[in-house]
């Protein structure tokens, strides 16, 4: 025991030498478990990689990156007390996390009282409309995937749209602002049906659907195994007009579990899905390529945009800090929001004083599935 | 009959016979304890979860379904055996706590030792779509069907004409009458912890191709197939099956006809007034007092 002291006091020291400088504190609070475990968990492995990654190239500024993270098991009010430990006992330079929307909002009085940098990696516009002067965001909106899928309907013709919704709070989210913009992107909805969590069969909403007299697209606003059991069963019923998913269910096990009968359905995505197959032309190409092979060699799990996410909030708060010369939290704000050109795996971010995202819609790729894979609609 | 109503008539039908097996694996152990077993959609799940990973593990489907049962029915025994065995002198609400407890506890473990993504199984026998009057209905939908009718068919003959079946029935109707015949209350609840455990995992495998598995289906399954078991008369068999069928046609008439939003809700209202105006379920018998 007493050697084991000794042990523990000696490593202490010989940190403290090591690192002269004061380490960056970077707090981070994420869903790891849980039912948002699928964005908590790449999320927090992401930044263990970076932090890790950027402390063996020296750190930032010359000084060592330091995480704080905990896990907020997709619970506000978790979220809320984690939050106010960061801030108050480990003393954190700045705030990435938030892996849901709800985890975000109750942090966001925290961090305006305590006058903090955060970035949220949560999806909803109501994180940054209207803009919260210490807040800001990576990941693109629901309201950007409608509208990039509207214009998408219009482009092949279709005005006259049919929703089908899930019950969770990302599939009313979308299927709300998908709602508010529908009429200034061209595009009546004719039928709003609606599917509970963890139901089994969607075919009468969709015969339903059918039936509607003149719908020309479909699109399904839906997160976890619902929107592939509304791929199923619409084929099943052999319904024609073109079907799009929302970017919720952009990944591969999305086009797994619905087979063949995902074949041809669009759905707008983040570059980071089709990384290898963008043109070598692409802006983006280097970032995501990049990090997909990083993240997959070391996780040997597949990439996910939520793990982008992350990246980006790490990546936006280590260049603010580089710019602001150092970790004053008003000049580090400051910087964040004069943010301009920073390309991630979300896309282009410029921000500013309106618009604490930055992102625009070319940030969202319309792809379509062909033969079990992704393929880039031009 | 229009094509329309013909549709909405199997996705119920459909539906209502995944309820009708969760809800009874609920009256088997029900009626042997009178415990309603909340770890029931656990069941369904531990099915489908070990279904798809002895498949990613190469067996062969036939072989692997009946790997996933022969799993269940070992998690149910050992749920009796550690869990409600040990506290079999507390009250029925006790126990009902404990089965709450052991379904998170299952819920947990399944996260840890599969994983918490979303899996599916292949269908049984293909996925194309039969046409019948207009409307269309999936291939493994009538397995689904099938294999409900076979089990129901092999739990009557359980019931009716072995004498261990009888053993439980009897328990059923009054435990110490039963003691008193030399039945053994402690194996009858083994026997009906195993056999509802390998009902629920039956359901898992068989809906596992449709509406996919992942460690947290348990829970809303659960909950309708409970709300299909109260329907029907808690602890009737037929009763369950007649309960599960009107659960699932009223949701898919009620998403089909008027509004899909409140699908659940139907469903739960017409649960609150068989509650208040049938408290014994369609098929249920007055229950006589026990004086």
């Amino acid at each position: 025991m007493f050697f084991r002291t000794l042990l523990a006091m000696g490593t202490l020291a010989l940190a403290s030498l090591v690192q002269a400088q004061e380490p960056i504190r970077i707090g981070a609070f994420l869903s790891v478990t849980g039912p948002a475990a699928f964005l908590g968990d790449p999320e927090q492995k992401t930044l263990e990689l970076y932090v890790e990654k950027i402390n063996a190239a020296g750190g930032v500024l010359g000084r060592k990156l330091q995480l704080y993270s905990y896990d907020s098991a997709g619970d506000a009010e978790k979220a809320r007390a984690y939050v106010k430990r960061l801030i108050e006992q480990d003393k954190v330079d700045v705030l990435v996390g938030g892996s849901t929307t709800g985890e975000t909002m109750a942090a966001v009085p925290l961090v305006e009282a305590a006058q903090v940098p955060f970035i949220s990696l949560a999806g909803a516009v109501v994180i940054i409309e209207p803009v919260k002067k210490w807040v800001f965001k990576t990941p693109h909106t629901d309201r950007m995937a409608c509208e990039k899928i509207f214009d998408d309907m219009r482009a092949r013709g279709a005005t006259k749209v049919a929703l089908i919704s899930g019950a969770g709070g990302f599939d009313r989210s979308m299927r709300a602002e998908c709602l508010k913009v529908a009429s200034a992107h061209g595009v009546q909805i004719v039928a709003d049906e609606s599917y509970g969590a963890g139901d089994t069969d969607m075919t009468a909403q969709l015969t339903k659907i059918k039936n509607t007299p003149g719908v020309q697209a479909v699109l399904n606003c839906g997160f976890g195994q619902g929107p592939a059991i509304v791929t199923k069963n619409y084929r099943q019923l052999g319904i024609q007009a073109p079907f799009y998913q929302s970017h919720g269910v952009a990944s591969k096990q999305y086009v797994k579990l619905s087979g063949d009968a995902a074949e041809g359905v669009r759905l707008p995505a983040a570059a980071l899905l089709i990384a290898e197959t963008l043109p070598a032309s692409d802006k983006q190409k280097k970032v995501v390529v990049d990090y997909k092979r990083e993240y997959e060699s070391r996780f040997k799990s597949e990439v996910s945009t939520f793990g982008g996410h992350a990246y980006d909030g790490l990546m936006l708060a280590v260049d603010a800090i580089k710019r602001a010369g150092g970790t004053d939290r008003a000049k580090m704000r400051d910087a964040l929001e004069s943010t301009k050109g920073y390309m991630g795996t979300a896309g282009v971010v410029n921000m500013s004083a309106k618009d604490h995202m930055g992102l625009d819609l070319s940030a969202f790729r319309m792809l379509e599935v062909k033969k079990g894979d992704w393929a880039l609609v031009q | 009959m229009s094509a329309e109503l013909v549709q909405f008539l199997l996705a119920g039908i459909t539906l209502g016979a995944i309820y009708a097996l969760v809800a009874l694996g609920f009256a088997i152990i029900y009626n042997a304890s009178h415990v309603i077993n909340f770890a029931q959609g656990e069941f369904v799940m531990i099915g489908g979860m070990a279904a798809t990973a002895f498949v990613d593990s190469g067996l062969p489907l036939p072989l692997a379904a009946a790997a996933a049962v022969a799993a269940a029915t070992l998690v149910g025994l050992a749920l009796e055996k550690l869990a409600v065995e040990p506290a079999r002198n507390a009250s029925v609400v006790t126990l009902i706590i404990i089965t709450i407890g052991a379904s998170i506890l299952l819920r947990g473990l399944a996260s840890l030792v599969w994983d918490k993504k979303i899996h599916s199984l292949p269908a049984f026998t293909g996925d194309k779509p039969i046409a019948i009057g207009g409307a269309t209905l999936l291939p493994q939908t009538l397995w689904v069907l099938g294999a409900t009718v076979v089990a129901v068919a092999a739990l009557w003959w359980f019931f009716n004409r072995t004498l261990t079946g009888k053993a439980i029935l009897a328990v059923s109707h009054n435990h110490l009458a039963a003691r008193l015949m030399g039945i053994s209350v402690r194996r009858v609840l083994m026997v009906s912890f195993g056999l509802s455990a390998a009902l629920g995992a039956l359901a898992g495998i068989l809906i596992a191709p449709i509406s996919f598995t992942s460690w947290d289906i348990g829970v809303m399954l659960g909950l309708k197939g409970f709300a299909a078991a109260i329907l029907g008369g808690l602890g009737s068999g037929p009763g369950a099956i007649a309960g599960g069928l009107a659960l699932g046609l009223i949701e898919a008439l009620g998403a089909g006809y008027l509004s899909s939003a409140y699908k659940d809700v139907f469903a739960f209202v017409i649960i609150l007034g068989a509650l208040v105006f049938l408290p014994n379920g369609l098929a249920g018998r007055r229950a006589a007092e026990r004086v």
